[in-house]
């Protein structure tokens, strides 16, 4: 069963290492495969390593894709972890950032 | 097996597993390996990883009870996603991908993986992701310092014998050795008169520099040989060579018995000239090393590393502590104590000097000290101070002009004004005199003469600077000889210059501790050398075995000769029949 839906990252900090953490951690607790991806490039959404290189600012739109028996649930877990929780993001690190503009997605070089 | 030479610039034989420390912007060399040895490399990677992640997990353990608040949130982040990395499968499949396809070791996948995805981070546009990439570097450390045997912080907690092996070491650096651990040293970089090398000379420990790549063929814990006399390294040598090396060591210890033998006898030699034998020395603790040695004073105290051992500028009470201790050693027997010489290759801590595109013809040692009168002076107030503790002498380096040396001793008449103002004894006659380390100095040596009460010839610098050769810079520290006939002759206008004025004359560079050189010092008019306290009985032995008639004959023809290299092999030649064990 394949699953696929968009998102927009909406916590001021983005993709950084935390919340890079707390998506791959929800990933993890799934059988299926997740894929995310911006314009230029898919990512395994289990990889610490990979989700953190799309590094992707606040108001990136990514595509997640999930293949397999749970990906259902997963997906509508991880949207929900990013667009309603915004990642938990706890007072302290919402600090005066200026409203991030949209980027050019992706790699950015 | 691997045996790799290169300059040998403190003698003594060290068998000991390797330690490889790094400095911080340290790049990991590619090194190949052999197809066969992939696997092996895969595993130390693999090692690597659960090793390190069994570190952070420890580490993380102990933070959780000694942090609380946003402070203990954040850092528990830290660790957390740290682990995330250290457990991720793809960062290792990336790494063992690369061991796999390029045939290199675990340490060069793992530093060149970890640092391009860094780089990825470091162009984002967005600061707060970029300034991720410390992260990177950080997990590129920890991993690193699994494979390479030892963490940077383990120098000053060491609990066993080790061979230090770096790219580069600053004089800090070596000087904060502990040698009753560190027992050898090799660097990739550097000759015979770096610093690092002058520092593990004084501090006895064997070394071995300008080995060019050996950080690239060590691993941590690579059983090595230092031999210090040759200029050799072995790596991971085979029984046979251990035990050749463990005899080598054996006579060697005996023949700096046989030489402590002599400690107690005169540095006269056969037709009984006196020569004084002093010695050089960095820190308080080493004037104990020259009297062991039989050394009859300090002929240069070199006082930067009250500078360099500290966080913070040493207070004046900082500079007469260590000034005192050393004066006490020598009751009654000459202290040079040279003023800061800082600059060039030596910084302080503080780091707010700004980078000279030429150091060495920069704001250094004397001309620092003439910007930084504060600085000067502090170090000033102390040496008058501590001048009634002994005989204290003060030299001021790198003077290279009679206005200099004028402004100099202009300053040291202001401090002892001071110190009358404020009623603190000092020795109001008090020498002075002035190294004579650049041309100009030598070449002007006549009238510098008449302000002064001695001379010091420090051959390094002025070798350095005559022959326009960086002394540390391994592509043309070849060129770099003080039997040079253009540096031998500076040498002979200065002591000439100084007899004629009738000051005292000493020589204080290495040139003076090599032992082919000390006959030709001798016949050329030197009678007071000083030099790093472990070659005292050595040259001390060599001034017992000539005669003063043979010196003057060799300096004689000596003088006359126009080439470094007929100059140098005529001195070996001569040391060699002169003391046939040290060569």
């Amino acid at each position: 069963m394949v699953c696929e839906t968009e998102i927009e990252i909406k916590n001021t900090d983005g993709l950084h290492m935390r919340p890079a953490m707390l998506f791959v951690d929800a990933a993890n607790q799934f059988d299926c495969d997740i894929t995310v991806s911006n314009d230029q490039t898919s990512v395994d959404g289990k990889s610490i390593m990979q989700m953190s290189m799309l590094a992707a600012t606040c108001g990136s739109k990514l595509k997640i894709k999930a293949d397999g028996s749970d990906a259902q649930q997963a997906v509508s877990v991880l949207r929900q972890l990013v667009e309603k929780k915004k990642f938990d993001t706890p007072p302290s690190s919402d600090k005066k950032r200026e409203p991030t503009e949209l980027r050019p997605r992706g790699s950015g070089d | 097996m691997e045996i790799k030479s290169g300059i040998a610039v403190s003698p003594g034989i060290a068998i000991a597993k390797s330690m490889i420390i790094d400095s911080e912007d340290y790049r990991i060399p590619r090194r190949s390996i052999n197809p066969s040895q992939r696997k092996v490399e895969i595993q130390r990677a693999r090692e690597a990883f659960e090793n390190a992640i069994s570190e952070l997990t420890k580490l993380q353990a102990r933070q959780d009870a000694t942090l609380t608040g946003i402070e203990q949130r954040q850092i528990r982040d830290i660790f957390a996603v740290h682990l995330r990395f250290l457990h991720d499968r793809s960062l290792r499949k990336k790494i063992t991908d690369l061991i796999h396809t390029e045939s290199v070791t675990a340490v060069y996948a793992v530093s060149k993986t970890l640092r391009e995805i860094a780089s990825h981070f470091t162009r984002v546009k967005d600061p707060y992701i970029s300034e991720r990439a410390a992260d990177i570097y950080d997990i590129e450390r920890r991993l690193l310092a699994q494979l390479l045997g030892s963490r940077r912080e383990d120098i000053e907690h060491l609990t066993e014998e080790v061979v230090v092996v770096a790219r580069e070491l600053s004089p800090t650096q070596t000087a904060g050795f502990n040698k009753d651990f560190v027992k050898g040293i090799a660097a990739d970089a550097g000759g015979r008169t770096s610093h690092a090398a002058i520092v593990a000379r004084s501090l006895g420990i064997p070394a071995v520099v300008a080995m060019e790549d050996l950080t690239e063929s060590i691993s941590g814990s690579d059983t090595v040989i230092i031999d210090g006399n040759h200029g050799i390294v072995i790596v991971n040598p085979d029984s046979k060579t251990i035990a050749q090396y463990e005899g080598y060591s054996r006579e060697f210890v005996e023949l700096e018995r046989k030489l402590d033998a002599i400690k107690k006898k005169p540095a006269v030699t056969r037709d009984g000239v006196k020569v004084t034998l002093l010695g050089n020395i960095e820190f308080p603790e080493e004037a104990e090393i020259v009297l062991q040695k039989g050394g009859e004073g300090i002929g240069l105290y070199r006082t930067e590393f009250l500078y360099l051992n500290r966080p913070s500028e040493p207070t004046e009470q900082d500079h007469y502590t260590a000034y005192a201790e050393t004066i006490g050693a020598f009751k009654h027997r000459p202290v040079t104590i040279r003023t800061m010489d800082l600059g060039a290759d030596k910084y302080t801590q503080s780091k707010r000097f700004v980078p000279e595109p030429n150091p060495f013809l920069g704001l250094r040692s004397i001309r620092f000290c003439l910007k930084n009168l504060a600085v000067f002076k502090t170090q000033l107030h102390a040496i008058l101070r501590a001048s009634v503790l002994g005989e204290v002498k003060i030299m001021f380096p790198l003077i290279t002009n009679l206005q200099e040396l004028m402004q100099a001793k202009m300053i040291l008449r202001d401090v002892m004004e001071d110190l009358d103002e404020a009623s603190i004894a000092y020795n109001k006659h008090v020498e002075v005199g002035i190294m004579i380390e650049t041309p100009s100095a030598a070449l002007t040596a006549c009238s510098l003469a008449r302000d002064v009460d001695f001379f010091s010839i420090g051959t390094n610098d002025l070798t350095q600077y005559t022959l326009a050769v960086d002394r540390g810079n391994e592509l043309v520290s070849t060129l770099y000889s003080s039997a040079d006939p253009a540096v031998l002759r500076l040498i002979r206008t200065v002591i000439q210059d100084a007899h004629k004025a009738q000051i005292d004359l000493s020589v204080c560079g290495e040139m003076a501790s090599e032992p082919q050189y000390i006959i030709l010092l001798l016949g050329m008019g030197v009678r007071t050398v000083s030099v790093a306290a472990p070659m005292i009985p050595e040259i001390k032995q060599i001034i017992r075995s000539v005669t003063m008639e043979e010196c003057n004959k060799v300096a004689r023809k000596i003088l006359g000769m126009n080439s470094e290299r007929q100059i140098s092999n005529y001195l070996r030649d001569t040391a060699r029949k002169v003391m046939p064990e040290a060569f």
